[in-house]
């Protein structure tokens, strides 16, 4: 028998639940896998182990009096940038070292009632601001298929954790594709939700117009268990959607769920241009053909504003984090640098506490919302939002799905793009569109490269989505591979 | 041509809320440091605001009460700028969609009435608070948070007396709105100013200075007398005023520059991602409408047409929404306006002062006070010892009638009694005895008094009277 580290999210509970195992030895199992891979992969940051032992202790008294949560005793990974009380949540940035949540977030506090252990942070770009994880205060996360490459990011640590077995499940979240490009680069299931379909209250905000929670698993079927849990209204978060609960995994459990027949694909021309890698577009492509074969129907749609998303969104992102991360600033929590004054001391503690990206980023965003400045590019780039929302709108008109690359090319090797912010800032295009427009999405494997770095492919749904873009998943879905 | 002044006031008001504005943390003055406070209004990472829809309504109410059209699609933004006092760095306000816009508030003796216009009223989230302590400062966060309504004139004051008096006619508003205690000790109302001068009344405003740290009515208008003098002066010795913002030095007496224009925040306001926009049906608009109480103005007016009440009855007390509330109960039990308005003018507003008590707090009851006065009325007790049966009422509450019977102060007709009180006052006093009849018919007063005195306020006046003029004619 396989350790149960190895075990998907939803085998796991079912394992649980006929007490075939008990989640003292899940736990323990995770913890020496974290043991094992975590010093070469870099994936956790913190890990809580004796506390999830006490609590894995606890479950299991809890099952044998009979009690049943869904999630009861199995332990979840969480991105360090989503607040659990008691617990680091350093963003992965110096300025917030030593700085513990009092609170929990929201969908910490759901993990938790569903009966969940919360056993580590997962490393992550700075403030979320990267796509290679390199950013981190910690170090690169590194790709668990190949050492010389990136996880990807910002939930590098997430990502990589998952597809190595640290983890049975994690939570990561995604403002420009966060979620879906670490997942296509280390072969799991990452899924960015509707904007407000999770509640964001205790993620750290890096945009909070565009980001959100999601899950990163080892299958379809994982993703929707772990939305279930953590979707839904929350009165702390405005911006939270009133809908009915989702029901996802159960949806995904009928006869036929995984049936390809009559989904009416919709395939971007836009999203196959110069910059795609040809073995990208080779799994994509095949990816496709493969579901046309099954009974899908391929359509051709246009997105034209797409050549304009990364601009309008690295102007929005930027514009929301300058005044996001304004608080950090040595006077109530995380780092303080001493000096004679107010400014200095806050002059000094952000040069000191912030990396080159967030800098860069604050910067960019401070200027964009400038006096005399803001028409030109704020207000300029939520007209191009409003715009992307309303190609998307079109597109879902004649399409169920749409299907694409994540992005334009599988894992680049560390430090690639490191002094390239803009060639960085471009591997986003794919992704952040559907960040702009608030819709829903997800990478699930389709492959791998000559190299055998894994390649995800893109599923967008519109909004409110995610039943109908599971079910999709779940017929694209290919035996799961492992990194060796 | 002489000088005048145009000044423009920004009213910061406090609202009268249970809650803070972006949280549940109670808005309660007068805590020890930092114990109402969550992770929201400490601005802790990760942490959202979620809307206080009765700061809201309380904002829309002061909208309604002063005649501005209400916005039925607003939002927050974000304002940006760096001080200890705000735990995000930004300050959530509202700058280009405010809830309220345009409206007015009348000020001048009545004839002479002037509209001061409003160019809009906000809502916002109030700062923390730095205690500074030698070499070290503290922040205490309670006050973090708590919702902040700003209301802007246009620059429509011509002098320190009317921005004096307009803030003390939107101090009476807001009272009688029930939008905020008012309490000014505790900072429930701050106020900045900003102020011009040019030659006569027609022609563009001069360049404004803006003038910081107001804290009471009284340092407005001491404040704005400077700053015009200053400018007078800059400008009759040939000088130019500069655009900037002045900080109130109240122990000199001065204005000082605090910053430059060049130096002004850029503030790159935003629209707030955390909060949704506020839509507000023209419906709850109308239903909230229907709920605002009467203003002071009106109440005046309507009080000299139903009661029959001199104006300046009328001005006395609506000035207190409590204070006309009482009065009002007190005529729908007992009629008598009048009555009822001299003894709540006199005694009742007297003891008030005294006590620098408000009338909610009073153990008097308006069926206490009715019932007083129909005794006096009916002659049951005399009108001075129904002012010391009310002094009683106001400091223990209870009925008349047992402050009567318990004090033995039931007006006394009984002829035998009021005969010998006034036997005693005529042996006792000759001299005016003497005086009236030598037909000086006032001297009565001073003898109808002496009976009064000696019956301890008891004696029936008209009854005393009549009993020492038989008396005086008789011999």
């Amino acid at each position: 028998m396989s350790s149960p580290a190895q075990w998907t999210l939803t085998e796991t509970r079912d394992r649980l639940a006929s007490r075939e195992v008990s989640s003292r030895e899940v736990v323990e199992s995770v913890l020496s896998a974290i043991e094992r891979r975590n010093r070469e992969l870099n994936a956790y940051v913190s890990v809580n182990a004796e506390a999830a032992l006490e609590e894995a202790r606890a479950a299991d008294e809890r099952r044998a009096r009979g009690e049943f949560s869904p999630l009861l005793g199995v332990p979840i990974g969480v991105k360090d940038n989503i607040a659990v009380r008691g617990e680091p949540c350093t963003c992965a940035s110096r300025i917030l070292q030593g700085y513990r949540s009092p609170y929990d977030s929201t969908v910490a506090a759901r993990l938790r009632a569903a009966g969940a252990i919360l056993l580590g942070r997962l490393n992550l770009d700075e403030f979320a601001m990267g796509s290679s994880t390199e950013t981190s205060v910690y170090g690169p996360v590194r790709n668990p298929w190949s050492a010389e490459h990136v996880a990807g990011g910002s939930s590098g640590g997430s990502a990589a954790a998952v597809a190595a077995d640290l983890a049975i499940a994690a939570l990561g979240s995604d403002t420009g594709g966060s979620i879906r490009q670490p997942a296509s680069f280390c072969g799991c299931v990452g899924f960015k939700p509707t904007y407000g379909r999770v509640s964001r209250y205790g993620l750290v905000a890096y945009a909070s117009s565009l980001d959100q929670i999601g899950p990163l698993t080892k299958s379809v079927r994982d993703a929707a268990l772990l939305l279930d849990v953590i979707a839904g209204r929350d009165p702390r978060d405005s911006t939270t959607l009133d809908v009915p609960g989702l029901a996802a995994e159960a949806a995904l459990m009928r006869v036929g769920a995984a049936d390809l027949r009559g989904l009416r694909i919709g395939v971007p021309a836009e999203y196959f241009v110069a910059g795609l890698d040809p073995e990208v577009e080779r799994l994509t492509r095949a990816a496709l053909r493969r579901a046309t074969e099954l009974g899908a129907q391929a359509v051709e749609i246009r997105l034209p504003h797409t050549r304009y998303a990364v601009a309008a969104y690295y102007l929005i992102a930027t514009a929301e984090a300058s005044a996001n991360l304004a608080r950090y600033d040595g006077v109530r929590y995380g780092l303080r640098v001493a000096a004679d004054g107010i400014l200095d001391m806050y002059g000094r503690t952000r040069a000191a506490g912030f990396g080159l990206e967030v800098k860069r980023r604050i910067i960019l965003g401070t200027h964009a919302l400038s006096a005399g400045y803001y028409d030109q590019y704020y207000l300029r780039a939520q007209k191009v939002r409003t715009l992307i929302r309303a190609d998307f709108a079109a597109a879902f008109e004649r399409c169920d799905v749409i299907a694409g690359p994540v992005a334009p090319t599988p894992a680049f090797r560390l430090g690639e793009h490191l002094d390239d912010p803009l060639k960085m800032y471009l591997s986003d295009v794919y992704t952040v569109p559907v960040n702009l427009a608030g819709i829903c999405a997800l990478s699930v494997p389709v492959g791998r490269t000559a190299a055998g770095l894994p390649v995800g492919l893109q599923l967008i749904g519109p909004a409110m989505g995610e039943p109908t873009l599971l079910r999709a998943a779940l017929g694209f879905e290919r035996e799961r591979e492992r990194p060796s | 041509m002489s000088w005048t002044a145009a000044i423009g006031l920004e009213v910061h008001v406090q609202l009268r809320t249970a809650s803070k504005m972006f949280c549940g943390c109670p808005t309660s003055f007068g805590a020890p440091p930092n114990t109402q406070v969550c992770p929201v209004c400490l601005g802790l990472p990760g942490a959202m605001p979620v809307m206080n829809l009765e700061a809201i309504r309380l904002t829309v109410m002061t909208g309604l009460l002063l005649g501005c059209r209400i916005a039925t699609r607003s939002r927050f933004d974000r304002k940006n700028y760096f001080y200890p006092d705000m735990p995000k760095n930004y300050q959530i306000s509202q700058y280009d969609q405010p809830l309220c816009l345009g409206g007015a508030l009348d000020i001048g003796p009545a004839g002479a009435r002037r509209s001061i216009r409003l160019r809009r009223i906000h809502l916002e989230e109030d700062v923390a608070k730095s205690l500074h302590y030698g070499n070290s400062s503290g922040i205490d966060f309670n006050r973090a948070g708590t919702p902040l309504m700003e209301i802007v004139t246009e620059p429509d004051l011509r002098t320190p007396e009317e921005a004096h008096e307009f803030l003390t006619e939107l101090q009476r508003v807001l009272e009688y709105g029930r939008i905020s205690e008012c309490n000014l000790e505790e900072g429930n109302i701050r106020c900045d100013v900003n102020v011009s001068v040019r030659r006569g009344e027609d022609g563009a405003l001069g360049t404004k200075t803006e003038l910081k740290n107001l804290n009471t009515f009284r340092g407005v208008h001491r404040a704005l007398a400077a700053e015009i003098r200053r400018q007078i002066a800059v400008l009759e010795s040939g000088g130019r005023i500069v655009q900037e913002t002045r900080r109130w030095n109240d122990a000199a007496g001065v204005t000082e520059p605090m910053r430059t224009k060049e130096e002004e925040h850029d503030y790159r306001y935003f629209p707030e991602p955390d909060l949704m926009p506020i839509e507000l049906s023209a419906e709850q608009i109308e239903v909230w409408r229907a709920e605002l109480p009467e203003l002071p103005a009106a109440r005046r007016v309507r009080f000299v047409a139903q009661y029959s009440l001199p104006e300046y009855d009328a001005g006395v007390l609506t000035a207190d929404r409590g204070v006309a509330d009482f009065f009002e109960a007190t005529v729908r039990i007992c009629g008598r306006p009048k009555s009822v308005s001299n003894w709540v003018m006199t005694e009742v507003l007297r003891f008030l002062s005294e006590r620098g008590a408000t009338i909610g707090h009073l153990p008097l009851t308006p069926a206490a006070l009715a019932e007083l006065i129909t005794a006096v009325e009916e002659g049951r007790v005399s009108a001075l010892a129904g002012k010391e049966v009310l002094a009683d009422l106001l400091e223990r509450g209870g009925s008349p009638e047992d402050v009567i019977r318990a004090k033995g102060l039931a007006q006394v007709s009984d002829d035998a009694a009021i005969a010998e009180w006034a036997a005693q006052a005529i042996a006792q006093h000759p001299g005016p005895a003497a005086e009236y009849r030598a037909g000086k018919a006032a001297a009565l007063q001073f003898l109808i008094g002496q009976v009064m005195k000696l019956s301890r306020g008891r004696a029936n006046p008209k009854l005393a009277a009549a009993e020492l003029r038989k008396r005086l004619d008789a011999g």
